[in-house]
């Protein structure tokens, strides 16, 4: 790409305005679930859930619980277990946060910009190959876990890392495998390219390949270690599975990873297979023109996008206080036997289908 | 711009981030240790063994067969983006891998290394 000097400013400046927006974004993540995992099963269960913290007389619903409890845990002491290996005890939470945030950034929150002469992308990261990117970071993740559990000396860790990670690189198959029918039918490797062909509400992933979206959000409830797929805390067997012996801020850590990958792979299905910033009925992308305001179809993709989001994040915790948790057979045996057996079928079936369609 | 320098600035981010997490309670909490808080929690029970012992061989059998797989899903995408080229060819072409990688599959299946008991 030849660009010129003032180009690559904008594009510089653009980039760390957009990071900005995006960090900050994920950063009210961790905070918001924590309640609304507290209020959602108590609406379910008829029971109050946290109501009192608030601002001066305003409770708000209880919203500011959150940032009370973070307060506490910053300001709790750190205890290190005896006979922890310390550099990777110390270590395994910067890795269970920094990939979920690398993910966060490729994804396309709304429609580019056209502005100051230039094409400016909604989405931090834009790389060619964006699909790949994803899979090399998010496999990342997986450190943190491993790390923190054997790190820590104790059982209880080191059994539910054992388990979170032979789960994770399991389901990681599938989930990569599911995404293939959605790249074959839109063609093409980058997200956005793959929003922008979703243009009508009929040519929506969900209902051009149906088993594909099926097959991702069993394995995206098992990527994120959550119920029914959540054997690697099991509290009844493993108290709190692999960050048993971690406290205070690190313990935070691991929440933020934890939630900040929810929240991606929602955002990733939202993508895929519900139309990413795309509003049914409505040309998102002539926006701009129509209104003539700069950033309007921005603002309405962005919000779009986060509904939908808001939609599946609801949906986990929905399917926690509803499904009960599975056996550590049965979860493997469902990944391995039936999960990547139909992924390959579903990929060969796409691919006739549309080599039918397509070259007849 | 290279597209690859925002991805320097959010790794950057995002390893200060989990840093300066990691490390604020040893700034901001108090501190006094005692033998018994530093135990490994087992329950309240004085610890038992190390635990550090060793572990079932499905794991490493699950790890291996994930590279096997995933390398696969991975191939699987170029194909993917290079399929409006490649035509009727590249749709025979992924059949004759399919049938190797399953028979493969196969393989392990009987060999019951998806067995878990």
């Amino acid at each position: 790409m030849g660009l010129t000097a003032d180009e690559f400013t904008i594009q510089f400046i653009a980039t760390l305005i957009k990071f900005a927006i995006v960090a900050g974004l994920l950063l009210q993540i961790p905070p918001l679930m924590v309640w609304a995992e507290r209020r959602i099963p108590a609406m379910m269960q008829r029971r109050k859930g946290p109501n009192r913290v608030g601002i001066f007389k305003w409770r708000i619903y209880g919203l500011m619980q959150s940032l009370a409890d973070t307060i506490k845990l910053i300001f709790k002491e750190e205890v290190v277990p005896e006979g922890a290996q310390k550099a990777f005890y110390h270590l395994a939470p910067v890795f269970s946060v920094f990939p979920a945030f690398l993910i966060a950034m490729a994804i396309p929150y709304g429609p580019d910009i056209h502005a100051f002469g230039t094409i400016i992308p909604l989405s931090v990261i834009r790389v060619d190959v964006g699909f790949l990117f994803i899979f090399a970071v998010s496999s990342l993740a997986v450190y943190g876990i491993t790390i923190a559990g054997w790190a820590s000396n104790n059982k209880y860790s080191l059994l539910g890392s054992l388990r979170a990670s032979a789960q994770m690189i399991s389901y990681e198959i599938p989930l990569g495998m599911s995404l293939i029918p959605p790249v074959l039918i839109y063609g093409s490797l980058d997200l956005n390219k793959i929003v922008e062909a979703q243009n009508h509400f009929w040519k929506w992933g969900v209902f051009l390949s149906p088993l594909s979206f099926v097959l991702f959000l069993i394995a995206m409830f098992a990527e994120t270690n959550r119920a029914p797929f959540d054997l690697a805390e099991a509290e009844g067997e493993l108290v709190a599975g692999f960050h048993t012996e971690y406290t205070s801020a690190k313990f935070a850590a691991f929440f933020l990873g934890e939630y900040v990958g929810m929240f991606v792979l929602s955002c990733l299905a939202s993508t895929m297979f519900f139309g990413g910033w795309q509003i049914p009925f409505i040309d998102v992308q002539k926006l701009d023109e129509l209104t003539g305001f700069i950033g309007v179809s921005a603002i309405f993709g962005h919000v779009t996008l986060m509904l939908k989001a808001t939609f599946f994040m609801w949906l986990y915790v929905w399917v926690r206080w509803t499904v009960p948790r599975f056996r550590y057979d049965q979860l493997m045996s469902l990944g391995w036997k039936y999960m990547i057996p139909l992924g390959l079928v579903n990929v060969v079936l796409t691919a006739v289908v549309l080599a039918a369609v397509r070259f007849s | 711009m290279n597209p690859y320098i925002p991805v320097l600035i959010v790794l950057i981010f995002g390893l200060t981030l989990g840093a300066i997490l990691s490390a604020l309670a040893a700034f901001l909490g108090p501190r006094n240790p005692r033998p018994e808080k530093s135990d490994p929690y087992e329950c309240g029970v004085p610890k038992v063994t190390n635990a550090n012992e060793k572990m079932s061989v499905k794991f490493y059998l699950t790890a291996i067969l994930f590279i096997l797989f995933d390398i696969e899903t991975i191939f699987l995408y170029l194909w993917a983006k290079a399929f409006p080229q490649l035509g009727w060819f590249g749709v025979i072409e992924i059949m004759v891998f399919m049938v190797i990688l399953v028979a493969g599959y196969i393989y392990v299946l009987k060999r019951g290394a998806l067995e878990w008991d």
